[in-house]
């Protein structure tokens, strides 16, 4: 198996740039160190060259950068889009969010995203260098020696259970393709599932209490793409910036999970940002798993077009009533 | 923590009366439940306004500071808490807090000047308390000329009293405009700057614009045209305010707070702001 | 100068708790840390910075300004303030120590906030010398010294031993309380410990960061400087950044009709976000570029203008670990500093 490196993404997006198949090219940029890459747009060979990046530290999903950054330049634009970022966007061009035809998509494969608070836990502060794949050297100012780290040890939780290496949606791939894996996703949202009610409370009002309400879950995910969402509207009247109270912000939190379900891919951007560690997603997988129960087996963004289970109806839909009663008789 | 006076905690106010101006814009009459003023002020100056649980806003304050008696805020519907005031009866009550920003330079830059104001639309508001204030005063100035203009003649804004009261005065020049013609209107038709063109004041004044902000550009090169410097007109700025005391970060452009370095700000000082407001 | 083994700093906490509430940065079960209220069996946060600055203790996220009552046309006004008495916060970082001095020259001005002005009276301020700093630390920029932490306590943990040196009155009384749990020391193991800070301190990846180009008077350098488009690029708009900064201090104030009346409140607010300038007839940045660039202009030029050249930012590294796009004030320094209008 070819081993595909930022080189290999440099090469192919200098060569489309230059054949001028495409007009920019949407990757990441290096940062001061090796872990903060940034979302970037290219326009020239020479910043590909020099600022073009991927490695583990890339687990930004590109695909609601194409929202607002595909209005700006004309022609098409080339993203690099991971495995689970591919479902990102099928679910964008089913809601007509991003023009299919503006978007050439290379899919790039992904061996898991490294977390960097799981590295710094491991290795302590000053970190000055992160450098290897599946075993990482992680260099820092209190030690001579790099330590070496598995990159399993220190995944993205979202990356542990990855739920596909396969990408849905490309124009080409670099590398080969990988396969929808039986991921262990809901694990986690059985365990809560088996607490009793007030220990569920207590699980999410721990975590919950320490949001911030900075909206970075909102503003990273994908399919959150309202033009003005209605808590930056001041004229709806729920306009709001801090918790009021703890309810305030259980609501905001749950009602966000509501309005995404269904179209939520489970690409784990909402954790992924969270400045609290906040397991946000598990809010979205848990109706996953609850619709996958009640309407059958669905993957919002596995394809493009259809209809989700919450916006079809057949004589074979179950009633979530049933469901908990079931849940209920089981326990 | 009580003895300390909070700016942030407001006062009782209580409209007195509610005059219709235009058809969007009323004014209120404001005094405290004793019946007094609720504040000092000086002429340009700004109160906040509210009414609890539809929320706060930033107002002018229209009456002179020479009037002992009462505040008036002519106020233009276009938000919630307008909106809401609009629909107020006399008697209701509502809080203010302030006296806020800076104030036009009346007792110092002004004195002894003749001055040329200039307003479009509402922005005869801010002006009202200055002009009424050099009328009181009025051996304190020279020559005082008024440009005034709006959409149309419904859309005057005290129109009584500009001409019962400053039409009949010594020495005040009061010149009208509508933008488009009407039927019973014999005055002037025609965009204030351009009316301020024509007019063809001479430079040996201190001029005073507030309007929207199109009109301020406008008028402002065009005084400039005529060979007016810079640091001899005076405007007021706009932008959304929370705190009132250039905290709470909001109205900030440049190292300038609105509502404390403003909203009255000198053109050239305007100038050396970064342009976004 | 005072002494007491580390191992037993829980005994200082528990009698400081005795006297008045006391909050050290303790850790929130995962693997962050955040300020909150001593009680026994909260361990002390061993890494170097919470995810929230301290700011909260005097600047809460969240608080009540007045409440209302209506009745027909009438109103009635509540003042809710009241005064909760002394604390003591503990583990504060130098550059959180001199965040407090940056929100004092907003907070404390005339006319002066009073619910600021009571907590940070209030407040007994123990800070902690930074060992081991991170990578992402850059203090030193601002001319802060993570070996001299300030505040009306300085601690510093030499060897098996913490140290504590009074530097005002309020300290004074507080190493009073503690006294029968400490012993007089010599300052020698403090100032090797000193020594140590200011080796690490220029080795850190960001020791040669300079505030060159920044300042007041740089407007006209700095605004109109086409990097802006491509540093804000990735900018999600979100509020993480203002939110973790020890020095951000925009805020909101609204009104929540409970069922009982108004409560008035005031909250931390971002001018990262999109409603910030917005009024009823327009609004003044209208795209993340504007807003973007204000966050920035404010820290390194407005602020420093109005301030005596202190720029509103301490070097502590929060934005550098939290932005979720890893934008932040160095990649804006480094790009932007030390060069000329072109």
């Amino acid at each position: 198996m070819q081993k595909i490196t930022e080189k290999h993404l440099a090469e192919k997006a200098k060569d489309l740039l230059s054949q001028g198949k495409v007009s920019a090219v949407l990757g990441w940029r290096r940062g001061e160190f090796d872990y903060d890459v940034t979302p970037a747009l290219f326009t020239d060979a020479d910043e590909i060259e020099n600022g073009l990046v991927y490695n583990c530290f890339c687990g930004a999903n590109l695909s609601k950068y194409l929202v607002s950054k595909i209005r700006a330049v004309e022609g098409r634009m080339l993203v690099f889009l991971k495995p689970c970022d591919t479902y990102s966007i099928n679910q964008l061009f089913t809601e007509h969010r991003v023009d299919r035809e503006k978007v050439y998509i290379v899919g790039i494969p992904c061996n898991g995203m490294a977390d960097i608070t799981k590295i710094r836990n491991a290795v302590g502060e000053g970190i000055t260098g992160v450098s290897g794949d599946e075993c990482l050297r992680v260099e820092t100012l209190y030690s001579d020696e790099p330590a070496e780290l598995c990159l399993a040890d220190v995944m993205s939780e979202r990356c542990v259970n990855c739920k596909s290496k396969k990408h849905v949606a490309y124009d080409e791939l670099l590398g080969d393709e990988g396969e929808v894996l039986d991921s262990h996703r809901f694990d986690e949202v059985e365990r809560i599932e088996r607490m009793s009610p007030d220990e569920r409370f207590a699980f999410w009002q721990r975590e919950l209490s320490r949001c911030i309400r900075c909206n970075a879950c909102r503003d990273a995910c994908p399919a959150c793409t309202c033009e003005v969402c209605v808590f930056n509207n001041p004229a709806s009247g729920v306009e709001s910036k801090a918790p009021v109270n703890e309810f305030e912000e259980k609501m905001f939190h749950i009602i966000r999970a509501f309005h995404v379900a269904g179209r939520c891919t489970d690409c784990g951007e909402c954790s992924r940002v969270c400045p609290q560690n906040i397991p946000l997603h598990l809010l979205n997988r848990k109706l996953i798993k609850d619709m996958n129960e009640c309407y059958g087996e669905y993957q919002a963004g596995e394809a493009v077009g259809g209809v989700s289970p919450l916006t079809d109806y057949t004589a074979e839909d179950g009633e979530p009533g049933d469901l908990i009663r079931r849940r209920d008789t089981d326990a | 923590m009580t003895n300390y006076e909070e700016t942030l905690i407001p006062k009782l106010g209580v409209i007195t009366d509610v005059r219709i101006d235009t058809p969007d814009i009323k004014t209120f009459r404001v005094v405290t439940p004793e019946g007094k003023k609720a504040f000092d002020h000086k002429p340009g100056q700004c109160a906040m306004l509210s009414v609890p649980g539809v929320g706060e806003a930033m107002f002018s304050i229209t009456s002179s500071p020479t009037n002992e008696e009462y505040m008036e805020f002519s106020i233009k519907k276009c938000g919630c808490v307008t909106d809401w005031l609009h629909s107020a009866e006399v008697g209701q009550q509502i809080t203010i807090r302030g006296p806020y920003g800076k104030p036009f330079p009346v007792d110092s830059e002004f004195a002894g000047h003749n001055m040329l104001f200039i307003a479009g639309g509402v922005g005869l508001a801010p002006l009202r308390s200055v002009i009424n204030y050099c009328r009181h005063y009025r051996h304190r100035y020279g020559k005082i000329d008024i440009v005034y203009g709006s959409r149309s003649s419904a859309d005057l804004l005290d129109y009584k009293e500009i001409i019962e009261e400053w039409t009949r005065d010594v020495d005040v020049d009061v010149h009208l405009t509508v933008d488009n013609a009407e039927e019973g209107w014999s005055g002037h038709v025609g965009f204030v700057p351009n009316y301020v063109k024509e007019l063809g004041f001479d430079t040996n004044r201190i001029a005073v614009l507030c309007g929207p902000p199109i009109m301020i550009k406008f008028t402002l090169d065009g005084l400039c045209s005529m060979g007016f410097e810079k640091q001899q007109v005076y405007t007021t700025l706009e932008l959304r305010m929370k705190c009132g005391i250039g905290k709470c970060g909001r109205c900030n452009v440049g190292s300038k707070y609105v509502c404390k370095d403003g909203p009255v700000f000198r053109a050239d000082e305007l100038e050396s702001l970064p342009d976004e407001y | 100068m005072r002494k007491c083994l580390y191992k037993d700093i829980h005994k200082i906490f528990a009698r400081v708790a005795e006297k008045m509430p006391l909050y050290i940065p303790a850790k929130t079960g995962d693997e962050k840390a955040e300020y909150k209220k001593w009680s026994e069996g909260d361990e002390l946060f061993e890494g170097l910075n919470t995810v929230k600055s301290p700011k909260d203790l005097f600047f809460p996220q969240s608080e009540d300004l007045v409440r209302f009552k209506t009745e027909g046309k009438n109103i009635e006004i509540t003042d809710v303030r009241e005064d909760k008495g002394p604390f003591a916060v503990f583990g504060v970082r130098a550059c959180d120590a001199k965040s407090f001095e940056v929100l004092d020259r907003v907070f404390l001005t005339e006319p002066r906030d009073s619910y600021y002005a009571s907590r940070r009276e209030n407040a007994t301020v123990v800070t902690l010398a930074c060992s081991r700093p991170s990578e992402t630390c850059f203090c030193k920029t601002f001319g802060i010294d993570a070996g001299e932490p300030g505040g009306d306590v300085s601690a510093w943990i030499a060897g098996d031993d913490i140290v504590f040196s009074a530097n005002t009155e309020k300290g004074s009384a507080f190493l009073d309380i503690i006294g029968e749990l400490t012993e007089e020391c010599s300052c020698d193991a403090v100032d090797r410990e000193k020594e140590k800070i200011a080796v690490i301190m220029e080795r850190l990846p960001l020791s040669d960061l300079t505030t060159d180009g920044f300042g007041g008077g740089k407007t006209e350098d700095l605004f109109n400087r086409a990097e802006w488009a491509e540093l804000s690029e990735a900018c999600l708009g979100c509020g993480t950044c203002t939110f973790v900064c020890p020095t951000c201090q925009c805020y909101d104030i609204k009104d929540f009709k409970s069922g009982n009346g108004v409560v008035r409140y005031r909250c931390w607010d971002s001018c990262m976000y999109s409603e910030f300038t917005k009024m009823a007839h327009g609004n003044n940045r209208l795209t993340q570029k504007e807003r973007f660039r204000q966050r920035f202009m404010h820290k390194l030029v407005y602020y420093p203008e109005n301030n005596d050249g202190l720029y509103s930012c301490v070097g502590c590294g929060r934005c550098l670990k939290s932005c979720p796009v890893s934008m932040n004030i160095v990649k804006v320094m480094k790009k932007l500093g030390g060069k000329k209008n072109d």
